[in-house]
């Protein structure tokens, strides 16, 4: 690691660096006066949570911020010229070649109707570099590097023929090209499944090592931040709360908001806060009070038109979760967590297999029955933006499902309603909102209130606090926790985050590619997983290695 | 594209095309009084009622209404549209001398209606200046409102009368068009423009474009290489559904500049109640909406690669 007596230039020396956006009238100013610098072949994350002006330092670097924002004050120091008051024409000759992006979202960062050699070369191409043959040639090299299988083949494919993680070496390969000083890594694995995640970062350490690059790694989680940087910089709110080695900011830190960040993180956890999840499970002996109960689930889907025999997206999948507990489904994209469920709430019959829901057998269900019966079971979903009616009140969302279900009187429902905001920690005023003027923390808490409304047994949380900020993620875990002890609610909790599982589940089924690989209380699939995968699984949570917290 | 989707998409549009026949013939059919009587009834011709219903069988007027509709049905799918009775020439040739104007007309209206709205949308998103951005992106608000007569009107008074550049007299084939093809081309390239704008807007936002940026590429290598297939290839389906307002404003177009084409034949056949060239040109207008939104369709998957279906590219 590079000390920062080194009298050599930075890479990149941002000092007092402050934006703002304009928003209808005035400018607003979103950081505030940031400083922070990285050497050659450093990486240095920038960690914080949404609203922290990580992306947004970030954007300008790279002279990307939207059209609405500005650099008020401050400079941003390239090996020591300042670049802050460049035009987009000057701009136009460091980027792709000195400093390089590497975005967030693999899904849209590809241009959908170019193929990925096209999309490779254009970078060559614009700093005219290379041409014709040598430049295809080039490309399929890079793609070769970044680890595609068959490069000639995937230069010639689109996109959407690539799967995410596949997306995001395109979007290295394109990043690295040049072999830039300095690349930005804004949330590079976010929205990727954990274990490509982990190959991801590896792949960028990798490289990095190998051309000397520089890393601005822009991140929210301190677990990859303590994994993969040399220095983190904490923001929060658009100021700098710390500053320091990745072991000193992490073993030690200084400021109070770094130690809430590192108490709620899931990953770096290093002691389950609640009760042990085993302790919580009724005795082996005593009678078995199951109510949700999966005998041998089968979900096919047919495929019209291709020739090919149907997809079975669940394949022989069987669990019980004990009344009162907590299970989890954990798996990645498309390994038919989210088909299971659907099926288990009511929403598509199952090919074959059974499923009880406190003694009733789904099977026998139709109209009217099947309606009532989703009193039972709620379900909460991932996205608290997309889930909640954007012109309904908040009170209006909550008090829905009882004007579904029989007459309650208007008294009665505002009595309901209120208790229920109560419950889930939310202050009366919050009633006549709506859901744009509620933070992502506030609506999960809506959502969860409009599920609890009808007093359901079970619950169902679909990646529920996945879109949540650590923080805000760690008072709604703990908020679930409260509301099952006092409710007796049984959750079935799906996830393909397996640290969160660890902290909040009793029991776990591992689910990949529609089968069970692994199952059973979680103490016990954590310590002794049963299938390779649940290993690769565990192994991919990042932090969990990082000496401080082992 | 499967040859099944194909078959499926030809089936649909001969259904369309069966439907506005039986419709239209219904429609016809259910008028009092017809071309027939329009013509001979006139009591200047002095023709009994016995040579008037001669006449009328000559036609194949007479019979039960299901028996003129096999047979009308049968001479359109043999190619045969049956006379035109106010005229007294075949359909056919009736429709072969007006067509070429109207299909002159339509096809460089809709080329400069798309002209008018990439160059609208294109320049408003290079504009440098927010007013003048804003200027542009009123030009369609202002373009939709204005009536299609009132339009050419002003533009004979200014252009052919005032300024004298297009002569109104005796123009040449091509000058004849210039005026006619600006009037329909206006009110077409609003709505296109607009979404377009739209879309512009839209795929500006995504993240592919900052990641283009990031590569180094101008602002202008950007829009050209990365935003416009990506935001041209949504409008080409409202172009399809713009094909029928084409239609209705070339016979608007076609009255006010006096043009000799199917406009002005519809508008002839709807005062005479002439039924049988109403027919065919309903029949034609459906088969041209049909066959343009067909290509559309057909033509989507070669522009757009993730409509392709691609077997075993997912490995």
């Amino acid at each position: 690691m590079t000390s920062l007596t080194n009298p050599r230039v930075p890479v990149l020396e941002v000092s007092d660096l402050a934006i703002s956006y304009h928003d209808g009238g005035a400018y607003q100013e979103v950081v505030h006066g940031v400083s922070f610098r990285v050497e050659a072949g450093q990486v240095v994350a920038l960690v914080g949570e949404s609203g922290s002006g990580k992306t947004t330092t970030a954007q300008s670097i790279i002279g990307l911020l939207a059209a609405n924002g500005r650099v008020d004050r401050g400079a941003i120091k390239l090996n020591g010229t300042d670049i802050s008051r460049w035009s987009d024409k000057q701009l136009d000759t460091i980027r792709g070649a000195s400093i390089s992006l590497v975005p967030q979202d693999p899904g849209s960062s590809l241009n959908p109707v170019k193929t990925i050699g096209d999309q490779v070369g254009e970078i060559l191409e614009i700093h005219g570099k290379l041409r014709g043959k040598d430049l295809e040639r080039r490309v399929v090299a890079l793609l070769d590097r970044v680890g595609l299988s068959e490069p000639e083949f995937r230069a010639r494919q689109y996109p959407h023929e690539l799967s995410g993680g596949m997306r995001q070496r395109v979007l290295i390969a394109i990043a690295i090209t040049l072999k830039p000083q300095l690349i930005i890594a804004d949330e590079p694995t976010s929205a990727l499944d954990v274990t490509v995640q982990k190959r991801i970062l590896d792949l960028i350490d990798e490289l990095r090592r190998e051309y000397g690059t520089a890393v601005l790694l822009v991140t929210h989680d301190l677990g990859i931040a303590a994994d993969r940087a040399d220095r983190v910089v904490v923001l929060q709110g658009g100021r700098v709360q710390e500053e320091g080695s990745a072991i000193d900011v992490l073993a030690s830190p200084r400021s109070a908001y770094t130690r809430q960040l590192i108490a709620d993180a899931p990953s770096l956890a290093r002691s389950v806060t609640r009760a042990p999840a085993t302790a919580r499970l009724p005795d082996e002996s005593a009678p078995a009070d199951d109510i949700v109960v999966v005998e041998q689930l089968v979900q096919a889907f047919r495929r019209p038109g291709t020739g090919q025999p149907p997809l079975l997206a669940v394949d022989k999948v069987s669990f019980r979760v004990r009344r009162g507990t907590t299970h989890a489904l954990v798996g990645e994209s498309g390994s038919g967590k989210t088909t299971t469920i659907r099926a288990v709430v009511g929403f598509q019959r199952p090919t074959s297999g059974t499923i009880r829901v406190d003694g009733t057998d789904l099977a026998n269900l139709n109209g009217e029955a099947l309606r009532q019966f989703r009193r039972k079971i709620q379900l909460v979903y991932q996205n608290p933006y997309a889930s909640l009616d954007p012109r309904q009140t908040v009170f209006g969302i909550i008090e829905e499902p009882l004007l579904n279900f029989g007459a309650v009187k208007r008294t009665e429902r505002r009595a309901k309603v209120m208790s229920i905001l109560g419950r889930v920690g939310l202050p009366e005023a919050t009633a006549l909102r709506r859901p744009h003027a509620l933070s992502g923390g506030q609506r999960q808490r809506v959502a969860i209130a409009r599920a609890l409304i009808l007093e359901p047994q079970v619950v169902v949380l679909d990646e529920a606090v996945s879109a949540l900020d650590v923080t805000v993620q760690a008072r709604i875990l703990d908020l679930l926790d409260e509301l099952q002890q006092d409710l007796g609610l049984t959750y079935l909790f799906v996830s393909h985050d397996l640290a969160v599982v660890r902290q909040i589940a009793d029991t776990v089924s591992v689910l990949r590619g529609g089968r069970l690989v692994d199952g059973g209380p979680v103490a016990q699939v954590f310590e002794q997983p049963g299938s390779d995968y649940t290993r690769e699984l565990i192994n991919a949570i990042p932090g969990r290695n990082h000496p401080v917290f082992a | 594209m499967t040859s099944r989707y194909l078959l499926g998409r030809v089936g649909q549009a001969l259904l369309v095309l069966w439907a506005a026949f039986t419709v239209s013939f219904v429609l016809l059919q259910a008028m009092p009084g017809d071309a027939i009587l329009i013509k001979f009834q006139n009591p200047d011709l002095g023709l009994t009622a016995q040579q008037i219903a001669e006449i009328r069988a000559s036609y194949g007027a007479e019979g039960p209404l299901w028996l003129q509709y096999i047979h009308s049905i049968g001479n359109f799918l043999t190619g045969n549209f049956g006379y035109s009775v106010q005229a007294g020439v075949p359909v056919s040739a009736s429709l072969a001398a007006h067509l070429p104007v109207t299909l002159k007309l339509a096809m460089l209206g809709f080329l400069l209606a798309s002209i008018f709205a990439v160059a609208i949308a294109f320049l408003s998103s290079l504009a440098p200046f927010a007013w003048l951005r804003s200027a542009i992106q009123s030009i369609p608000s202002l373009f939709i409102s204005v009536p299609t007569f009132w339009l050419g009107i002003m533009l004979i008074q200014i252009f052919s009368f005032r300024l004298k550049l297009v002569p109104v007299i005796n123009p040449d084939p091509w000058q004849e068009f210039i005026l006619p093809v600006i009037t329909l081309a206006v009110p077409i390239s609003a709505p296109l423009a607009q979404v377009l704008v739209r879309n512009i807007d839209e795929v500006l936002t995504r993240p592919f474009v900052a990641v283009a940026r990031a590569k180094g590429a101008t602002r202008n290598r950007v829009l050209w290489r990365h935003v416009a297939k990506n935001a041209l290839l949504p409008t080409l389906t409202i172009a399809g559904v713009l094909f029928g307002e084409l239609i209705a404003g070339a016979v608007v177009t076609e009255t006010v500049f006096g043009l000799n084409g199917i406009g002005g034949l519809t508008e002839r056949a709807v005062g005479s109640q002439d039924a049988a060239v109403l027919q065919a040109i309903v029949v034609l207008s459906a088969a041209a909406f049909v066959i343009i939104n067909l290509i559309v369709d057909l033509v989507f998957p070669i522009l757009d690669p993730r409509l392709r279906t691609n077997p075993g590219a997912a490995a």
